[in-house]
């Protein structure tokens, strides 16, 4: 398939990851933002093939994982509702709310369906007039433009019977919060190449320059990765702390301008609450008053919503590089991912289910 | 209900899934372990007995005695919306299925029972396509249809046409073809494309359109099978690998056998069309159901003449060697990746579910 097999191609990832090995000369500690990343660097074994001094700790880019709990107890209220057709992307029917997820209110005659995009939710509401069609809107910059250019075309149509369940957050307050957290270990970051393909990576000179990190905007295939990780490396052995690209087929500077500007037309910052983690000021999106009737928190009355968490996971830890998945007592004993206990179990993009699914595996027992 | 001293707790992870599913949800049909641990914890205590633990594609039985005939026989169910698609509908599948399934334990199918559950409202001239292209799949494969029956169920009580086969196929003797036969120095084989039937109707359901029509590989696959087994008896396995995939086929042999499987990513035939939709929805064409397809392991010295014969057939045209079995890490999947690096490939949990971005 073309753009994607030649950056899975051995051969020159293997001369990547050779020079890596003549640059490094002592133990880093990297953090590849993105879930997405994450998910190809287990699944395609990258991180066996480092050499031993990088370590790779996994951020809290999955938008399955931080979705705050409070707000999956809504959606699922919401999906229960009898009126309600409940759509969402396939990676939130398994996430657990406080006692039930969305395959189970499904399994109790709830409408929930699954889509690849906030647009057909909008041809579902036409179809359906007599019925509410909501759709769960979470996800980073990546996922904005396409359900704020719902919201825009609801409007547009007069479609009134359509609204937007929104979670979106936001990287770079996520990295200025990782990067203030006094244990923080992290030392450079690969920046998540599809956000950046959206909003550009102008917000990043400012949180490479206060904090003294490098930041390396890094694509998805294992040869972007690898060229992520050796342009961070080359700066933190020459002690430079920049923001360099090394997804230049993909993003820009200035990032997609008409795509912000919808996200602007229908969006304003708000603070927002990361499951795992915690309140972060100035981390998310939510809808603007003018598009007030779109906004699904407003128009449903959920009620006082109290979400509590189990006690045995330690998400948010391994959200903020703290622990890795394995480290967590509960890894594959009590979570495991048909019984996840925190989002990280959940999606293929969390960490924890990562792990689970492709990592279990010790590769230096296995030549019999 | 059942009882819970029924249960096995052995391997079981906290909190127990039957537990945590107080109802039937998708994934119990999905192919995965959902699936499996219905069967294993609640239809296998409740059944009970020798032939259904063999827990093969078809269970063989001898109702004469020790020297009488062997039997195969095996029941699916086929409830595919929508009920046509591109390369087949749900008739076509309903036959090939079944004569696969007395196909993986090396049998040669001869008869089908069939059973339709008909939703109220369902035009007559669907009806009549089906029962044709059913008609039609029975005589290319060899087999009749020599018992039925027939069921309405009221407007919205069912995706317009469930169909049930059951299938009867006599075994020859000297066979002995499971999924417990799997030993170390094995090789893998697939017969051809994989995840074609699965994004084949993905495609036609959620409305995706790629530069070409992906078209089911709904085939009855016991020609091929016959033409394996006529280079060497010795064939250990044969799996169709339908929903779950060949990872499930896959995980089901490795802890049947209690062997690891290693597989060379690179060496599965994933056509363009799998693989550029897969990439698109987040998917892994290792986990695509396939409908003609199907995994043979046997030993390394048969691989080449068997795959040879394989190449010579319609169905097998794209036949390959794909992995080894393995001493270590018995009951585990792994894949030794494009560019060197290995993962697991584990049986999922529930259905597949494609990522948001």
């Amino acid at each position: 398939m073309k753009y994607v097999d030649e950056y899975r191609d051995p051969a020159p990832v293997h001369a990547v990851i050779a020079q890596i090995r003549a640059t490094v000369t002592r133990q880093w500690v990297l953090m590849e933002v993105c879930g997405g990343q994450t998910h190809n660097i287990i699944r395609h074994g990258i991180d066996q093939l480092l050499p031993p001094e990088l370590e790779l700790v996994h951020g809290p880019g999955c938008p399955v994982c931080v979705t705050p709990l409070e707000l999956i107890d809504q959606a699922l209220a919401i999906a229960g509702r009898p009126e309600v057709i409940f759509c969402s992307f396939g990676d939130m029917l398994r996430v657990p709310g406080s006692d039930t997820n969305l395959f189970r209110v499904k399994a109790e005659g709830g409408d929930v369906r699954v889509l690849y995009s906030p647009l057909d939710a909008l041809e579902i509401a036409q179809q359906n007039p007599d019925r509410e069609v909501v759709f769960f809107g979470v996800g980073f910059e990546t996922t904005a433009p396409a359900n704020a250019m719902a919201i825009l075309q609801a409007h547009r149509l007069n479609i009134t019977n359509f609204s937007v369940l929104v979670s979106h957050v936001r990287v770079p307050p996520a990295i200025n919060a990782l990067l203030s957290t006094p244990a923080i270990r992290v030392q450079a970051f690969l920046a998540a190449g599809h956000v950046c393909a959206v909003m550009g990576y102008w917000e990043y000179h400012p949180l490479a320059e206060r904090f003294g990190v490098p930041i390396v905007v890094t694509g998805f295939e294992p040869l972007d990765i690898v060229r992520g990780i050796l342009m961070a490396v080359q700066q933190l052995e020459t002690g430079r702390t920049q923001v360099e690209n090394a997804y230049v087929r993909t993003v820009t500077e200035a990032g997609n301008t008409p795509a912000q500007q919808v996200i602007e037309q229908v969006f304003q910052e708000c603070d927002r609450k990361w499951r795992g983690i915690g309140e972060i000021p100035g981390s998310g999106w939510c809808v603007r008053p003018d598009f007030a009737s779109f906004d699904a928190a407003l128009r449903f009355d959920t009620g006082q919503i109290t979400a509590h968490e189990s006690p045995l996971c330690h998400a948010g830890e391994v959200l903020q590089g703290l622990l890795k998945p394995y480290q967590c007592p509960a890894f594959g004993t009590d979570c495991t991912p048909r019984t996840p206990l925190g989002a990280p179990m959940v999606s293929a993009e969390g960490a924890c289910a990562a792990y689970h699914n492709y990592g279990r595996f010790d590769p230096t027992t296995s030549d019999k | 209900m059942i009882e819970r001293e029924l249960l096995d707790f052995d391997n079981w992870s906290c909190p127990l899934p039957l537990r945590d599913n107080p109802t039937v949800v998708m994934g119990h049909g999905g192919g995965g372990q959902l699936s499996a641990d219905l069967i294993k914890y609640l239809f296998l205590p409740a059944f009970d007995n020798p032939v259904l633990a063999q827990m093969g594609d078809a269970a063989v039985v001898t109702p004469g005695g020790p020297n009488g005939p062997r039997l195969a026989i095996s029941t699916d169910s086929f409830t595919v919306t929508p009920l046509f698609f591109p390369g087949g509908d749900i008739g076509k599948l309903a036959v090939h299925g079944t004569v696969n399934d007395v196909a993986m334990v090396g049998a040669r199918p001869l008869f089908l029972s069939v059973g339709f559950i008909l939703e109220e409202g369902m035009p007559l001239d669907d009806l009549v396509r089906i029962a044709a292209s059913m008609a039609a799949a029975c005589r290319q494969a060899g087999v009749t249809i020599i018992t039925g029956d027939t069921k309405v169920v009221d407007k919205g009580h069912g995706d317009g046409l469930y169909v049930n086969t059951t299938g009867i196929g006599l075994l020859a003797t000297g066979l002995d073809i499971s999924a417990g036969r799997a030993r170390p120095g094995d090789v893998v084989i697939v017969s051809g494309d994989i995840g074609v039937h699965g994004i084949a109707i993905l495609s036609i359901r959620e409305g995706l359109q790629f530069e070409t029509v992906v078209e089911s590989d709904t085939a009855a696959l016991h020609g091929l099978v016959a033409e394996m087994l006529d280079v060497t008896p010795d064939i250990h396995c044969l799996r169709d690998p339908t929903r779950g995939g060949l990872a499930a086929a896959l995980n089901e042999i490795a802890a049947a056998s209690s062997v690891g499987i290693e597989l060379d990513e690179t060496a599965v035939p994933v056509p363009p069309a799998v693989h550029a939709a897969c990439e698109m929805l987040g998917l892994d064409p290792f986990y695509i159901a396939n409908e003609g397809k199907l995994i043979a392991i046997l030993p390394a010295e048969h691989a080449e003449a068997v795959l040879a014969r394989m190449r010579a057939h319609p169905l097998g045209l794209r036949a390959a060697m794909v992995g080894t079995v393995k001493e270590a890490h018995p009951g585990m999947v792994v894949a030794r990746t494009g560019i060197g690096g290995r993962r697991i490939v584990d049986m999922l949990v529930g259905e597949q579910l494609p990522r948001i971005c």
